[in-house]
Formats: C-alpha cells, structure tokens, sequence
C-alpha cells in the first residue's frame, strides 16, 4: 500500500521534477524496496529506449545551408546594408550642408566683392569726373590715346573706331583697381561722360560671378557693362542711357574680338 | 542509487542563474557532488541586453537539428517537416524582436513550431481525434514482471518503438518527445504546449500508458517468435 503511493510518483521521479527535499526520500526508498527499484528500472529502460528511437530524424546538409542563408547573411547583408546606405546618406548630407554652406560662403563673398567692385569702378568714374584734369591724355585720336598707354600699363588694348558713332573719346589716364594698374578712357556721349576702365583679368582676380554682367548694381546710380575678353576686364560705366552703354560695350568688343 | 533524473533538475537550477552567464553556472551547480552538465536550455541574458539580429541566428541555429527531428515527427513526412522548419523560422525571426527576454527561447520556438503544424492541414487532420476526457485520467501504477521494457531493452528494437511510437496521437507523440528526447521539464512543456503542468503531467502519463499497451502484443509476439527461433537452434 505504501509502495502505491511511491509508485504513482515513479515517473515524476524518474523525470526529475519531484521537489528536492522528497527526492532524497525517494532515492532513499527506491535504493530499499525491490518492488519499486524494479519497477524504476523498467521505466528508465523505457524512457532510455525512447529517448534512442526519438532521435531519428537529420536534416540534410542542403537544407541546413539553406535555413542559414534565409535567417543569417540575408538579415546580416540587409543590416549592414542598410546602414551602409544610411552612412551614406548621412555622409552625403554632410557634404551637402558644407558643400551649401561652403557655396553660400562663398556666393555671398563674390557678391560682396562684386558690390566692392562696382563701387570702386564708380567712385573712379566720379572721381574723375570732379577732377580738374580728368585725363592725362588728351585726344580725340585712337592712335594718339592707345600708345600713350606703353610702358605705363603691363598690357595692350584695341580702342574702337568711332567714326559714324554716337560717341567721342575725350582721352584718358592711368587708374588702379585694387593696387592694379589699368586704363581709364572717357567717352563723351550727348554730354554725358562715360569712363571705360581696362584692366588685366588675372591681377584683379574678380569672382567669377561678375560675368557677363550689364546690369548695375541697384545701389550704383549709373549703368554699368562688364565682361572679360582676350584676358582682359573692361568695365563701362556712365549715366548714360543703359543703350548707349552697351552700344560703347559693343564696339570695345567688336575692335577688341 | 537513484534512478531519478537529477540533471534535469539540476538544469533549472543552473538556468535561475543564467542572467550572470559571467559567474559560469558549471562551477556554481553542484547537486550530491555532480556538476552540472552543459544546460539545454535557452534563456536569453536579460541583464539589459537588447535583441541583436545577430543574436537570433546564434539561438535558433543550434536549435535546428532537434526542431527538424521533432517536425518530422509531427508531419511523418521529410517535405511537409522541412517546410514546416522553413516556416517556424520565418516566423521565428519575423517576430524575434517581440520576444520577450528572460523567457526560455527554445520553448519559444518549440511553440512556434508545434502551433504552425497544427494550424497546417496536416496538422488539423493529426488533431482531429483528440479525446474530451484525455486530462481527467490518473497517473498510471500497474506495472508487470515481464514488461515490454525489459523487452525492449534486451532486444533494442528500435524500429518496433518508432513504429509504435509513429502511430501514436499527435498529443501523445509530442509530449513523450518533448520529455524523453528534447529532456524538457515540465514547466518548459507546459510553455511549449501552451497548458498547465498539471496537464502536462496527466497526459504524459497516458502517452506512455498509451505506449506501453501497444507495445506489449507485439513484444510478446516478437519474444515468442525469438524464444522458438532459440528452441530451434538449441534442437538443431
């Protein structure tokens, strides 16, 4: 009768999950009663018969191989892909940010270099203008004005012909742009001065936002064209009607072409 | 001597301390002088660890050759078991990030496995049959002198017990392997079955009655046919 009760809990026993404190008694009643130690023996065969028969099925190699390739590289590639991408991206934003800010640095210091540029170009035109002797050389002849120039300023210049034109050329001086000597000619168009300023292109090292740019800065109370041509930076500057100055324009461009 | 599992106990004593994997729960489990062997389980550190993507390839692959042994149990069939590996995987990963951490993983995906079968046309025609009073039955007492264990074990027929064990209900296959060849304790089946353990331990209790009572004829059989076979050579 007791052993029974020990029977009813054998396979407890024998699965390990009889509280530790009952399992000593067990083990002590098991290790004395043949009945139960028998009955023990034939369980644990059972289970032992089980646990070799249960082991029965492998995978095979391919599949195996294939289950590691769909939870493993995969997961993996996609992963470090993926951040690879988003390194990317955050590199490419970076880059981006400077690159915007670095231009727009930059673009804002070209406009504030051109602003100072036309501002010296119209102080020299008014300068001079208020000047006594606005030229230094004076001459309505092309070929008078031009050489005058030699050895004054590191360059040459074509000065236009201006016969069945509008305008007139009064003469000219040497002027500096930023420590660069260049010349100074002015123009007289239906009494208004217009002063055409030559400079070398590489001395004055202009932003190359300046262009071909005829329209006047909104704070300059004139017209004004400039453009580089033959290695050269010709501004033509006046009060002029915004035709006349770029007739002048045309006709330095058309000599100097 | 005992004949009790005390590994199996010992295991869960290990696994309470799995959370400092650092303090090697080898050197801390000591049970009557034995140490504890390499644990089975799997419970994922909790110690603040989040879940890496790594990391589930590093739990369910050494998972993988016992839970194929297990769906091909189930479905009886290499294709139907690969496909069912293939799906519990997928499952297993889609839904990795919400595993819940300090609960044991292999019971995890044990459930994962044992709920896709049953939820696959196979496995709703296995489980079509389950009895209503299967929980309600007593644990099993009788046990006889010549029993089909002894048999079995003398002759290591192997092949009778797969067969037996084979024809088996779904519920009664599983848990007798979940216990015997997976060396789950109760609480993990409990978890992998999704029932109490009070349950756990009735069915099992009948999956090996159940066994046991099929395996007698056809033991008795084979041992009288061994015992002629015996008598003829000794007469010869």
């Amino acid at each position: 009768m007791v052993c029974e009760s020990w029977k009813a809990k054998l396979d407890t026993y024998l699965d390990g999950e009889v509280p530790e404190k009952e399992m000593r008694t067990f083990d002590a009643h098991v290790r004395t009663c043949p009945s139960c130690s028998a009955d023990a023996l034939t369980r644990v065969q059972m289970k032992r018969a089980i646990q070799v028969a249960g082991k029965r099925f492998t995978p095979s190699a391919e599949f195996r191989k294939r289950m590691q390739q769909s939870i493993a590289p995969k997961r993996q590639r996609s992963f470090r892909l993926g951040w690879m991408l988003a390194a990317a991206a955050a590199v490419i934003l970076v880059a981006g940010s400077l690159s915007s800010a670095y231009l727009g640095i930059r673009s804002a210091r070209d406009l504030a270099y051109r602003d100072h540029v036309y501002s010296e170009i119209a102080d020299l035109h008014v300068a001079t203008l208020a000047s006594s002797s606005p030229v230094d050389v004076i001459s309505t002849d092309r070929h008078t004005v031009k050489p005058w120039f030699q050895g004054k300023i590191p360059f040459a210049f074509n000065l236009p012909e201006l016969r069945n034109s509008e305008f007139s050329l009064l003469g000219g001086r040497m002027t500096y742009l930023d420590q660069t000597p260049g010349a100074h000619l002015i123009y007289d168009v239906r009494k208004h001065h217009i002063s055409v300023f030559v400079f070398q292109e590489r001395s004055l090292k202009l932003p190359a936002s300046l262009g071909e740019n005829s329209l006047s800065p909104k704070k300059l109370p004139f017209n004004m064209e400039t453009w580089s041509q033959g290695g050269l930076r010709y501004f033509v500057i006046g009060d002029a009607s915004t035709a006349d100055i770029n007739n002048l324009a045309k006709l330095f461009k058309t000599t100097s072409s | 001597m005992g004949f009790a599992r005390n590994d199996r106990h010992d295991r869960s004593v290990c696994l309470a301390t799995r959370s400092d994997r650092t303090s090697s729960p080898e050197t801390n489990c000591f049970i009557e002088g034995n140490k504890c062997p390499p644990p089975m389980f799997y419970y994922v550190d909790v110690s603040g660890a989040e879940l890496q993507p790594d990391s589930f390839e590093e739990l369910a692959m050494p998972l993988f050759d016992q839970l194929y042994n297990f769906a091909h149990w189930l479905t009886q069939n290499r294709e139907e078991a690969e496909d069912l590996v293939q799906e519990t995987y997928a499952k297993a990963l889609k839904g990795f990030p919400s595993f819940q951490l300090g609960t044991n993983f292999r019971a995890w995906m044990y459930r994962i496995l044992r709920n896709t079968f049953l939820t696959s046309r196979t496995g709703l025609k296995a489980t079509m049959t389950v009895p209503l009073d299967l929980e309600e039955d007593g644990p099993e007492v009788a046990v006889e002198r010549d029993t089909p264990e002894t048999l079995l074990f003398d002759r290591t027929n192997r092949e009778l017990l797969q067969q037996t064990i084979d024809e088996l209900p779904v519920y009664f296959r599983e848990i007798l392997l979940l216990c015997e060849v997976e060396e789950m304790s109760y609480q993990e089946m409990a978890e992998t079955l999704s029932i109490p353990v009070g349950t756990v331990m009735s069915r099992l209790s009948r999956a090996r009655k159940t066994l046991r009572d099929r395996l007698r004829p056809q033991v008795q059989v084979g041992a009288g046919s061994a015992a002629t076979a015996q008598r003829t050579n000794h007469g010869l």
